[in-house]
């Protein structure tokens, strides 16, 4: 018996993203950013797409691409300090971002993964982030309803995938990668190395494979997925 | 900040760190708190993309390209790393897993309210972890010149800024003294080397409970 194979080619995976999809991309920085999918979106060239990454990369690099391009009419985000351009866009009126505490947005990734609706926190209470957001009382503590933060579509990046879409991830390239895989309609995994079924022991594989759509082998690494000297 | 009142603060910082304690150092200055930490102390250092048990930095030639650490930094594993997603990250930061946080600051009050992610119209580059840092580490440290470059205090009776969280420091390191946030108040309960007791009231924008008698110095 054997599990499906998911392997796909590059062009034809990304080409399901349409015209005002919501779009998921992994990594924290360089780590984990599925640079190679994101360099066929920006070639296949939707529009008015809403980014929810952690981060805006750096300028030249993986979202400023699709920026540069005028594919983003939102970003969803922790922080985008690394990003001059993003910081114009946004200052410009020619972005609308929307900054979400760096656990928040994890949790509330994971949370539409779980197939939950929201969840509730005293995280930023008392500040400006808890403005205009629906409150709710648990055993007499007065907290946030986060609701859940799901997506048309997640880009991930693994080391090793087998063909059923169990992925392994490497070192901190891990992040948000197996939150998002979850959290999407439809998944769509690159990996650097894809081996048979049963080759990732059963205990090793960090999201399973029920969560990946579509699974794209990378047959070399770009410069870009390397270290960044500053 | 001259440099040697900078370093000053932060081996001041860095006495704070102690054998067994998980800590996440915050980016920019506190990070360079590590500087004066002696690195066979037995603590965790957690960093917000998913380390627990960072090691030290390493150049571009040594570095693995999928480890850095939340400040973008090429950090190495040691005995114990772990690595995790970011919502299992966060889980250990909120469920009070940290026993101390070092953040850096814009604006700190007396009361221990925090302000150090956003300066309305000038800066606004995203909050980060910042809020779940400030927020729930179980002991919070802020590291901050006691004035900013005009001069005026940055230690205040109020908070100006939108805050990261109110009444969440409970100790602050500046170059020219450490206070604490107490009950009753703000507390002087350090002086740094050759400053003068009247400077340090008169670049605090908040009253200073002055203890009697002499200070320690750092």
């Amino acid at each position: 018996m054997a599990m499906p194979d998911k392997s796909a080619d590059i062009g034809s995976a990304i080409a399901r993203i349409h015209d005002g999809a919501s779009v998921m991309l992994g990594g924290f920085g360089v780590p984990g950013t599925p640079f190679c999918l994101i360099e066929e979106l920006v070639r296949q060239g939707p529009k008015n797409l809403t980014i929810i990454k952690n981060d805006a990369n750096e300028m030249g690099m993986g979202v400023d691409w699709l920026l540069e391009n005028g594919q983003v009419s939102k970003l969803v985000a922790s922080h985008i300090g690394l990003n001059a351009r993003a910081i114009a866009m946004m200052n410009d009126g020619a972005l609308s971002v929307e900054f979400v505490a760096q656990g928040i947005l994890a949790e509330r990734i994971r949370i539409a993964g779980a197939g939950l609706l929201g969840f509730v926190t005293d995280i930023g209470m008392g500040t400006p982030l808890a403005e205009g957001k629906q409150q709710v009382s648990v055993n007499g503590v007065t907290g946030i309803l986060e609701p859940a933060l799901k997506a048309d579509f997640a880009l991930v990046h693994a080391e090793t995938a087998d063909t059923f879409g169990n992925l392994f991830y490497a070192a901190a390239a891990r992040n948000f990668n197996p939150l998002m895989a979850m959290a999407a309609h439809c998944t769509i995994a690159e990996a650097e190395t894809i081996v048979d079924q049963g080759r990732i022991k059963p205990e090793n594989v960090h999201t399973p494979g029920p969560f990946v759509d579509q699974l794209v082998t990378l047959k070399q690494l770009p410069e870009v997925y390397g270290v960044v000297r500053r | 900040m001259l440099s040697d009142a900078r370093e000053r603060m932060l081996r001041r910082a860095a006495r704070d760190i102690l054998p067994g304690m998980t800590v996440n150092l915050g980016i920019g200055l506190p990070t360079q708190v590590l500087h004066h930490v002696d690195r066979t102390m037995a603590i965790c250092l957690h960093s917000e993309n998913g380390i627990a048990g960072v090691g030290p930095q390493l150049s571009p030639e040594e570095a693995d390209r999928n480890l850095i650490d939340a400040g973008g930094a090429y950090v190495s594993p040691i005995a114990g790393t772990s690595y995790f997603d970011s919502a299992v990250s966060f889980a250990i930061v909120r469920s009070g897993r940290l026993d101390l946080t070092l953040l850096g600051a814009f604006e700190v009050a007396g009361n221990g309210d925090l302000a150090n992610w956003i300066i309305p119209g000038r800066f606004s580059p995203g909050v980060g972890g910042a809020i779940e840092l400030a927020q729930k580490a179980r002991r919070v440290g802020v590291l901050t010149t006691h004035t900013d470059k005009r001069g005026n205090p940055k230690i205040l009776e109020r908070c100006t800024l939108p805050l990261t969280a109110a009444a969440c420091v409970n100790r602050i390191y500046s170059d020219m003294a450490v206070c604490d946030v107490t009950p009753e108040g703000l507390r002087l309960t350090e002086i740094a080397e050759g400053v003068d007791l009247q400077d340090v009231i008169d670049a605090t924008g908040t009253t200073l409970i002055v203890p009697d008698g002499p200070l320690p110095t750092f």
